[in-house]
């Protein structure tokens, strides 16, 4: 009985991670939707890089995203 | 015996590089005939260049590269038009504008044509951005590049100067 379990938790965690392997990968022509703004994790990477600092002083005494600084984002 | 079977199966299911294009196959370069937006009225088509050496270059907007293979080309161009080479290049963005405003920017004298729907590169099995398919007198495929980086335009000069003898 056990073993059956580990097969199936084993049978749908393979057929579920199926889902990653892409069958049509983009086309060298089509990356030009990758490079949209839009795809992007930020609008400007300068105004990120500044709020990334900005958090990380401010938020370092509490762990943050970091562990540098005490909260007067000099360094 | 079953489940070793099958877990094989699926590990080669996802690391197998479905759909990957193959390089080289073609040797008969694939007519087209694509809108023109720069440099040349209407539409271009690859037939008309028959029995010329010509260059074709799959470029876009967003490629990095492209800044530098599209003004290194115009200069090719430029040099060895007189001695018989065309060079076409074909723009796989899916608006207009955004090569209009590369062109601006990047300006070349060469004819420019757009592929929005991508229908070209795919018949090119083109591998990157920017893809170059060098193509002799008789409609035959006998170079492709693939990228361009400073130092290309020398090798790709040498390529085409030796067709041109041909």
């Amino acid at each position: 009985m056990k073993t059956m379990i580990v097969n199936l938790v084993l049978i749908s965690a393979l057929l579920f991670l199926q889902g990653c392997a892409s069958p049509e990968p983009v086309a060298p022509w089509e990356r030009g939707y990758l490079a949209d703004p839009a795809m992007q994790w930020q609008r400007t990477a300068r105004e990120a890089k500044f709020a990334g600092h900005v958090y990380t002083s401010k938020e370092a005494s509490s762990g943050g995203s970091g562990a540098a600084g005490g909260g007067c984002g000099c360094n | 015996m079953r489940l070793p079977v099958f877990c094989f199966a699926s590990l080669l299911y996802l690391l197998h590089p479905a759909g990957a294009l193959a390089d080289g196959d073609i040797t008969v370069a694939p007519d087209f005939r694509l809108p023109a937006i720069a440099n040349a009225d209407g539409t271009i088509g690859l037939d008309s260049y028959l029995g010329k050496v010509t260059y074709l270059d799959f470029w876009a907007s967003w490629c990095g590269p492209c800044r530098l293979s599209l003004p290194a080309l115009d200069a090719l161009y430029k040099e060895l038009r007189s001695e018989g080479l065309e060079v076409v290049a074909v723009s796989v963005d899916v608006v207009d504008e955004d090569s209009l405003d590369f062109l601006k920017r990047y300006s070349v004298s060469y004819p420019v044509a757009i592929d929005t729907t991508g229908d070209t590169a795919r018949s090119y099995s083109v591998g990157g951005m920017p893809s170059g398919y060098l193509i002799d007198r008789t409609g035959a495929i006998r170079a492709v590049h693939v990228g361009f980086k400073r130092g290309d335009e020398e090798k790709l000069r040498l390529e085409i100067m030796e067709l041109l003898e041909e």
